[in-house]
């Protein structure tokens, strides 16, 4: 467990939440929820993890960390892309905007840049159907899309990202 | 004292609201004779960033499209006390009738109060039908009153409220649950959204009262987890209504004690299913249990348990002040009080509309909606998302009730209207619906798990244009079997999108196949890119962008198109300056 991400310092940010959570297997939802947001992902050491801690086989936990998709196995990038395919913005054109990301950052939807920096995700609704079409990056979301406005965003981004230095989130 | 008001909801953020409030705020001097403030989504999406502007309670300016750059401008023009000179920015009047058509019970609140603010809440009666509840009535009371109201669950189903809390009420055990479905999944609904961000305590108060009503010791929201800053909302609301002794232990003296927290969900529309979100509060897959035995007899941790949809408790605080009569008053006989809709698409007016029953699809529309953008004709509009159906044209006169919907093939649902104009197509449509149920099928049960999957098989291949004589056919007895053999709502209704595309707009499913054409030309694989000559200048910029060298022409000629080496990106379409490539 040594040489993976999580190190003593941030076991102990685990442990804190499993307290919270009464290590109770009711709550592995929210567990895991916050081990993502400790991790940025949920790697194997920490379903081990959750797993001996609230009573649970190994199996279960990785049962519920696939069945939704909020849950990553994967480390993501720095800015993870969520790009709307609700039906809003499936009819106002989201499918040509997954066509430009994807060949603006030479990824397929699921997979993470080179480099580190994105991550493409489609989702389901963001709720936001009267700006369609619509992503969201990280926390901020953007509306009324078109081809040259994402190639924009992604530009500033990057641009960001490269002023920060860094890759992962 | 004037207040200026930055609607700050998830669709103004992302239209800009937080920067122009921002903006607002940095032009202000610490001594300024106005107050800045913030307020909820007032539903209409489309004007946004919406900025509001308040003497005391008096509304008296409402500006729209307020870019931070107007911040300035909207300042200097209230501190001076003169707002002439804003007027390019004041609503037009045709806007302002999106409102006025509507009329506002769920979202009474919403865009006018401050939602982490709960004395914003409390001086609009907030938390008044609560106290009247515990004072002043028995929990039998008001399972009374909900019936008399005739309220009936807006997420979907459309069952009787308070047939549900009764039949709680009724279940043996001291321990009973409360449970709010906010895991809206629906693509293309959103008011469950904006009524937690813009009126968190109207839905605490609503659950409160459902509570009381069936005897519940804890109320449990489950929220998406998509929905950041409804969490932030809801969780301030619920930090406050604590702390003004409406959740907790004993509350207000009356000796009722009920505790309330919220759950974010992962991401999973089954949850919708009300037995697959109660698995999902447990901790586990959200996997749908066989019923009976119903929720109300065994539910979560199997104690009886009541769940209702957000826009159901959102009006059960108006129905106890106002009583359940006034509330039936409204609608058509199946179907009482108001419906919100979150009307999107192809649509000049998006937003949140709420109306009596009974009035037509029509109506909302063209009369709120303002008709389709760009003055195109509309096709159809879908309802009820990837459980309900696609309604053509000519049956938009339909009115808005469970029954008459239900007879289209369609379903109310929890109120995703989606228009759609003469460029979508509706085997495209039928195939994203598919798309959708099939990834977010639990798999548990066959039908389900593996029908959906084959429809969409055939499906994709009919938009590819492979699609063969006896498709139709096919789809049709895998809809019926599917239908008949799945387990939940999920699977039940999955076949739906189909079935009333291919009612309503057979004739496409048969150009696609018979034909290798869509009418609608979205289709990609279907489509062919011609150069109009008479349009082209020959200015090579076609050619140059176009990523397969498919394009070929000399100088000030007139261009052709490959059709062997286009790969139908569409590139040379949105480069054209004059409009000369076109599809077919």
């Amino acid at each position: 467990m040594s040489d993976c991400c999580c190190k003593d310092e941030n076991m102990k940010a685990l442990d804190k939440v499993l307290d919270e959570c009464g290590h109770d297997a009711g709550n592995l939802i929210t567990i895991l929820q916050n081990a993502q947001e400790i991790y940025g992902y949920l790697p194997s050491e920490i379903i081990y993890y959750v797993a001996s801690q609230t009573g649970i086989s190994p199996a279960r936990v990785m049962g519920v960390a696939t069945f939704y998709s909020q849950f990553r196995l994967e480390p993501v990038g720095k800015y993870l892309i969520m790009l709307c395919k609700g039906t809003a913005c499936h009819v106002n054109g989201s499918d040509t905007l997954e066509d430009v990301i994807c060949s603006e950052l030479g990824i397929s939807n699921g997979q993470t840049t080179s480099d580190g920096i994105f991550s493409l995700k489609t989702v389901a609704c963001l709720g936001c159907c009267s700006l369609s079409p619509v992503m969201m990056i990280n926390d901020e979301v953007f509306g009324l899309l078109t081809s040259d406005k994402v190639i924009g965003i992604l530009n500033d981004f990057r641009k960001k990202a490269q002023e920060e230095g860094g890759t992962q989130a | 004292m004037m207040k200026i008001v930055v609607g700050q909801g998830s669709c103004g953020i992302a239209a800009g609201a937080g920067k122009t409030y921002e903006a607002i705020k940095a032009c202000m001097t610490e001594q300024e004779p106005f107050e800045l403030g913030s307020t909820g989504c007032n539903g209409m999406c489309f004007l946004e960033p919406i900025v509001d502007i308040y003497d005391g309670h008096k509304l008296v300016k409402r500006l729209v499209n307020v870019s931070a750059d107007k911040a300035e401008a909207v300042v200097s023009a209230v501190r001076a006390g003169d707002l002439s000179g804003l007027s390019e920015m004041v609503i037009k009047p045709e806007d302002e009738e999106f409102l006025t058509q509507q009329t506002r019970i769920a979202l009474r609140n919403c865009g006018i109060i401050d939602p982490e603010d709960i004395a914003s809440y409390k001086e609009r009666d907030g938390y008044k039908a609560l106290e009247k509840v515990l004072t002043s009535m028995t929990p039998e009371e008001v399972i009374e009153e909900i019936k008399v109201s005739g309220l009936a669950g807006r997420g979907g189903a459309g069952f009787p409220t308070w047939f549900k809390w009764n039949a709680a009420r009724q279940s043996p055990g001291e321990e009973k649950y409360l449970i709010c479905n906010a895991d809206e999944g629906d693509p293309g609904a959103f008011m469950d959204r904006a009524v937690i961000e813009s009126d968190p305590h109207n839905l605490i108060e609503g659950m409160m009262i459902a509570a009381y009503a069936i005897g519940a010791s804890e109320a449990i929201v489950y929220v998406r987890a998509e929905y950041p800053l409804a969490i932030i909302h809801l969780n301030e609301a619920i930090r406050q209504a604590r702390e003004a002794g409406y959740i907790g232990q004993n509350i207000l003296g009356t000796g009722f004690s009920c505790e309330f927290r919220y759950m974010a969900g992962a991401g999973a529309f089954v949850c919708g299913e009300e037995t697959a979100l109660i698995e999902s509060l447990e901790g586990k897959r959200g996997m749908p249990r066989l019923k009976p035995p119903f929720p109300a007899a065994a539910g979560y941790k199997m104690k009886p348990s009541n769940i209702n949809n957000v826009e159901t408790f959102a009006n059960v605080a108006w129905i106890i002040l106002n009583g359940g009569e006034k509330f039936a008053a409204m609608g058509t006989e199946n179907s009482k009080g108001t419906k919100v809709f979150a009307l999107t698409g192809k649509i000049r007016r998006g937003g949140l509309v709420e109306i009596p029953m009974g009035q037509t699809l029509r109506h909302v529309i063209f009369d709120i909606g303002g008709g389709i953008r760009e003055d195109k004709k509309i096709k159809a509009v879908q309802l009820g998302g990837p459980s309900g159906g696609c309604i053509p044209e000519h049956l938009l006169d339909t009115v808005i009730d469970y029954k008459a919907l239900s007879a289209t093939g369609a379903i109310m649902g929890s109120g995703g209207m989606v228009v759609m104009d003469e460029n979508t197509c509706m085997v495209g449509m039928a195939k994203f619906f598919l798309d959708f149920t099939s990834k977010e099928s639990c798999g548990k049960c066959v039908h389900c798990r593996i029908g959906t999957r084959r429809m969409l098989e055939i499906l994709n291949r009919i938009v590819e244009g492979n699609g063969k004589d006896g498709d139709i056919e096919l789809l049709e007895e895998l809809c019926y079997s599917i239908k008949d053999g799945a387990l939940c709502g999920l699977g039940q209704t999955a076949p739906n999108p189909v079935l009333t595309t291919i009612r309503y707009f057979r004739d496409e499913y048969e150009a696609h196949i018979g034909e290798k054409r869509c009418p609608a030309a979205e289709c990609r694989d279907l489509l062919m890119y011609y150069i109009d000559p008479d349009k082209c200048k020959g200015c090579t910029a076609c050619a140059r962008k176009c990523p397969a060298d498919a394009i070929s022409g000399t100088v000030k000629s007139a261009h052709s198109i490959d059709p062997e080496k286009c790969i139908k990106c569409g590139t040379c379409k949105s480069t054209c300056k004059f409009d000369a490539i076109y599809v077919k």
